[in-house]
């Protein structure tokens, strides 16, 4: 029951993170490495606030400290020209000093004696709300989104990663798309990390090593229930990919002989295959083919 | 009205491959004119749009538009008062977007606010009517993916975005050119009859002499970055697809006389 539990939890508030991986990753059509330092970046600065007694205020806090990782990895995109993969290299390079800046110099900081939003919600036990309140900011950033991307602004920007040329064309300007992008989708990646710092009361910059591949695992798990449609039923799906993700994990650790450590290699493997999986289809069809056309011959 | 005054556009200045694409250009588009353009590969005709657009900016000249100055204006602001439809189908449209979101993004371009809902109801009637107007049954798949309809229904799509606000300037790069002949009738008539309606400025780049002649109220000619021949009205009535060959050999052959003599 508590890792049925708990699971859930996690997901939720990693779905967060696929929700902001989501908006790089297949509406924008651009993987995006900022999300290794943001998701960081997010987790430091929450756990400094926090670790003052601001709590709620570190939320905010962190949704800023995100947007503006991804403004910086948008402008050295757009205005510098500087190929996507190696502009989010960069920020996150640099997010790496400034995560332990924010964090005093330390890789890790404990909020165990600090106020976490957790401890704070009325009426409700602090086991309860590790569960509402997942529920919660999951359901309220998904909706939020949704409705965002059908605005005029949204649209744009779906179509910016849709057909780039089309819309230089057409008077939108595709620059700044691209860094509202950028600076949502990092806000909401370290969004995820500022509430899994107060959720486990620690925050340890090393927890965002690999964590692009989990979103995207998530994102294409997702994709393997609901298929690739519409961005609304793309949101949901990434929040489902994410929780999914977790029993995954939950069921690996507990009943395989895997190690814990081992998780990150099994997310990768997951990954890699699904995105190789057009390929490997088309190349068996190619030798089926081959096949039929020499028996014919 | 369009004004190009002296345009000069240079690629790849000082260097062995120098080519001079555009060789100050004077061309004067009339209010409401039709023009179409002829002109081998190369002879300068997309070079002309992409000036015109602001793909680049010109090495040397002006261009006006309704009097007002482009000639440095960013390719994004142009597009908000001029119009190009590509040869490919595939360019001018977001395939995965649907038919009444594409022309939402191009109808809301200029006027809406970034955080209002798209697409709205009334944007929807507008664009159901204005398809209808096509006769090609588009106004009954409205939420069909823009991939998914073929190139003649691509190329009605971004017509219609390109002119549902419409434009100062249209330009049609060989928009048909992709077509099946069936098709390329179709969008033609499609394309006429909106330019007519709209009594828009536009300008239509053609490897057709048949439809240069046909199609419009003015046609020139180019090569090697200027105007060859440049007739309307009833010159141009009276202008058979013959004559405008033989026209254009002609030209070409002096030109290369006037080379020889310099070579020799």
């Amino acid at each position: 029951m508590k890792l049925l539990i708990g699971s859930l939890q996690l997901g939720l508030l990693y779905g967060v993170l696929a929700l902001g991986i989501y908006i790089s990753f297949r509406i924008l059509s651009t993987p995006d490495l900022t999300t290794e330092g943001s998701f960081a970046f997010g987790l430091s600065v929450s756990a400094a606030v926090t670790a003052t007694g601001h709590p709620v205020l570190a939320l905010f806090a962190a949704l800023l400290a995100g947007a503006c990782a991804g403004a910086v990895t948008g402008i050295l995109q757009t205005r510098y020209r500087i190929h996507p993969i190696l502009s989010g290299i960069i920020t996150m390079s640099g997010l790496y000093s400034v995560n332990l800046m924010v964090l005093g110099g330390s890789p890790n900081l404990s909020l165990v004696r600090a106020q976490t939003i957790f401890k704070l919600i009325p009426f409700l036990s602090k086991n309860d709300a590790m569960t509402v309140l997942p529920i919660v900011m999951a359901v309220l950033c998904g909706g939020l989104i949704t409705l965002l991307f059908h605005t005029h602004i949204g649209m744009c920007i779906r179509a910016v990663g849709d057909n780039e040329e089309m819309v230089r064309a057409s008077s939108i300007n595709v620059d700044v798309c691209k860094i509202i992008a950028f600076c949502l989708s990092n806000a909401l990646i370290a969004l995820s990390g500022a509430l899994i710092a107060q959720y486990q009361g620690y925050a340890d910059i090393s927890s965002s090593t690999g964590i692009l591949v989990v979103g995207l695992a998530s994102v294409i798990i997702g994709e393997a229930i609901f298929g690739r449609r519409g961005v609304t039923l793309g949101f949901i799906s990434a929040l489902t990919g994410s929780i999914i993700y977790r029993y995954i994990i939950a069921l690996a650790t507990r009943y395989s002989p895997l190690d814990a450590y081992m998780l990150k290699l099994v997310s990768a493997v997951i990954v890699g295959f699904t995105l190789a999986m057009p390929a490997i289809k088309r190349n068996a069809a190619l030798s089926r083919q081959k096949r039929g056309g020499k028996r014919h011959a | 009205m369009l004004e190009l005054i002296q345009a000069h556009q240079v690629f790849e200045k000082g260097t062995p491959i120098e080519n001079i694409a555009l060789n100050h250009l004077d061309l004067r588009v009339e209010e409401g004119e039709f023009l179409t353009i002829l002109g081998s590969n190369g002879a300068g005709k997309s070079t002309l749009f992409n000036a015109i657009c602001g793909t680049f900016l010109l090495t040397e000249g002006r261009i006006l538009l309704d009097g007002e100055e482009i000639t440095y204006l960013p390719e994004h602001r142009r597009a908000r008062v001029i119009g190009r439809v590509f040869q490919d189908p595939m360019k001018g449209t977001a395939p995965n977007m649907t038919i009444e979101e594409n022309l939402s993004l191009a109808h809301s371009r200029a006027t809406a606010k970034p955080l209002s809902f798209a697409p709205s109801r009334r944007q929807v009637e507008l664009f159901r009517e204005r398809l209808a107007a096509f006769g090609m049954g588009l106004e009954n798949r409205m939420r069909t993916k823009v991939g998914l309809l073929s190139g003649g229904q691509r190329q009605a799509v971004t017509l219609l975005m390109c002119t549902i606000v419409p434009p100062r300037l249209l330009l049609l790069d060989e928009h048909t050119a992709a077509l099946d002949p069936a098709t390329a009738e179709k969008v033609m008539e499609i394309t006429e009859q909106t330019v007519r309606e709209y009594h828009l400025t536009t300008m239509m780049i053609t490897h057709n002499m048949g439809s240069a002649l046909s199609v419009g109220t003015r046609t020139i000619m180019m090569d090697e970055g200027s105007i060859l021949l440049d007739i309307a009205g009833e010159e141009r009535a009276a202008t058979t697809v013959e004559a405008l060959l033989q026209c254009y050999s002609a030209k070409k052959n002096r030109a290369l006389d006037n080379d020889r003599m310099l070579l020799q």
